[in-house]
């Protein structure tokens, strides 16, 4: 009997003590942001959102392509030939490859940052910037490069006749070698 | 009501049959609005007050004061857009009725409730007990929408919710017999007059009788029990039975269910207000206003009253769910039968021993 009553009266002032706390919280100023009006100011430096690429200190090494655990970089490099003048990075090295396209398929990145970790030039890094919301699935596809669809073709199909080019020439002196000798070897 | 009828009958000379017809069409209609309105209000400051409750803005963009307050005609709007499926194994029949029956059952309430000094539908004399016999009949309806859903989470909350509201019935009955005492009458105009005594708050019975004052307490924990809300939802447990009696339903039926609710919320609250708190009649008569017509209307025994005061109770419900959690189906029980009831039963017989003492029989 004794329990009854002390539950009842625990009950009661554990009730009262409850809305006592939701009472005093009709009156404090609410923590969440109206949001498309009122943005957060503090959100910290190294947060791990939109995905920046410092397009002209990309050696073309694809290390942050492997390293994607959802395959969202596409990245197609060609050798940089002398017209293409290309300054060496903010780091110093010398860029050998012209990266021609830098594809980042934001509709499939998990913003996991393992991309960032391997470049050597740290061209690639995450920014603060969350709102890059689109319409369409297919404009959240960003290539970093300033080239041209055009001009990438164009340069991907001057790379591949230079390389046939060179591979022509390779197996005319590599036939020529071989007849030389050959011949030689009749010779003796 | 017998406003309207006679205005009908001398006013415009309508047969007088047809008279009662044309008064009974336009009052109920006059009260569906004025539900409609409050339910309207009501889901919108559930939102606020929950928000607020909980450190948030709550809804802010639908319209004017950017204050949300059109939130809720927007989301019957969604709701009625919304595709209104019938799943295939159902009892069909039972199916279509059950929302419609649940809310009936709580409009048919509205007929006894005195909205003013002539502002009620029907003044039986059986008011009361005609008011607690037809909202038992809502619980009929969960049972039908639990059983023709053909679902384990509705059926368990239809079983829950029969438990529930039959359990919570016997307090509230208890009560009103302890107010019928006082009273004498049975018609809810009847408990509101007998409050009238002309001493504002003074005259309620909450306040003239401490027993009363506690079956209030003890009316408004059965009221919100019967309402089945938080921190009595078993019948719609979100967390355990995906959302009880009425997880099938999309669309209007399920909005049926939704205004039901709200709606019964209001009821508890206008039932409070008039068996606790003088129902239509305001907390303090001023003399200077008794003379001026049209504040008369307004500040002495009006409509504005007994909405202000059924506000209030429907707000301290709402501060309820925002802070206790749901309590076990074995709690649910013990809290009815082993606290509610008998302490009602004492209040019944101490009323009794009251109304001896000061010579009220």
């Amino acid at each position: 009997m004794k329990q009854y009553w002390s539950n009842i009266f625990t009950s009661i002032y554990t009730m009262l003590v409850g809305m006592k706390v939701t009472f005093k919280h009709l009156f404090k100023k609410p923590v969440t942001l109206k949001y498309p009006y009122e943005k957060d100011p503090n959100i910290p430096a190294i947060s791990r959102m939109k995905l920046e690429v410092e397009y002209d200190d990309c050696i073309g090494c694809k290390q942050c392509e492997r390293a994607c655990p959802v395959q969202c970089i596409h990245i197609t490099t060609t050798k940089a030939l002398p017209e293409d003048d290309l300054a060496p990075t903010s780091k110093g090295t010398a860029r050998k490859l012209l990266t021609t396209s830098f594809v980042i398929d934001f509709s499939e990145c998990m913003y996991c940052n393992l991309c960032t970790y391997p470049c050597p030039e740290d061209c690639i890094h995450m920014t603060p910037n969350y709102e890059f919301g689109k319409y369409d699935k297919d404009l959240l596809i960003t290539d970093f490069s300033p080239l041209s669809s055009e001009e990438q073709q164009q340069r991907l199909k001057l790379a591949e006749d230079l390389a046939a080019a060179a591979a022509a020439a390779k197996a005319k002196a590599a036939a020529e070698k071989e007849l030389s000798s050959t011949a030689s070897g009749k010779e003796q | 009501m017998q406003g309207i009828q006679t205005f009908f009958e001398t006013t415009l000379n309508v047969p007088a049959g047809w008279a009662l017809v044309g008064a009974a069409v336009l009052f109920s209609l006059l009260i569906f609005i004025v539900l409609a309105l409050f339910v309207i209000v009501a889901v919108w400051l559930e939102r606020k007050v929950s928000a607020v409750i909980q450190d948030r803005w709550g809804p802010m963009r639908a319209g004017l004061t950017m204050q949300g307050e059109l939130q809720t005609i927007a989301d019957t709007v969604k709701l009625l857009m919304k595709e209104d499926i019938i799943p295939s194994r159902v009892d069909k029949l039972l199916f279509i009725i059950a929302p419609l029956l649940v809310f009936t059952a709580s409009f048919m309430v509205t007929t006894v409730l005195p909205f003013g000094p002539a502002g009620v539908a029907s003044n039986m004399d059986l008011g009361i007990f005609f008011l607690l016999a037809v909202s038992s009949l809502g619980v009929v309806g969960i049972v039908m929408a639990g059983w023709a859903s053909n679902n384990k989470w509705s059926l368990y909350g239809a079983m829950r919710s029969v438990a529930q509201i039959v359990s919570y019935e016997i307090p509230i009955a208890l009560l009103v017999i302890a107010i019928v005492m006082y009273t004498g009458t049975f018609s809810v105009t009847g408990i509101v007059e007998a409050q009238d005594t002309g001493h504002g708050f003074l005259g309620w019975f909450a306040i003239r009788n401490p027993f009363l004052f506690i079956g209030m307490i003890i009316f408004l924990i059965a009221g919100t029990a019967e309402n089945n809300r938080n921190p009595f939802d078993l019948p719609e447990s979100e967390s355990e039975l995906v959302a009880g009696f009425h997880t099938e339903y999309t669309g209007m039926r399920f909005a049926f269910f939704f205004l039901a609710e709200y709606v019964n919320m209001f009821i508890m609250g206008m039932l409070l207000a008039v068996l606790f708190f003088g129902g239509y009649t305001p907390p303090v008569y001023l003399s200077s206003v008794a003379d001026m017509p049209v504040l008369n209307v307004l500040f002495g025994n009006s409509v504005l009253w007994i909405i202000l005061k059924a506000l209030g109770v429907v707000i301290i419900q709402m501060w309820f769910r925002w802070t206790f959690p749901r309590i076990r189906v074995d709690q649910l029980m013990y809290t009815c039968w082993k606290v509610l009831i008998p302490f009602s039963m004492a209040i019944v017989v101490l009323n009794g021993f009251w109304m001896k003492l000061f010579n009220l029989v």
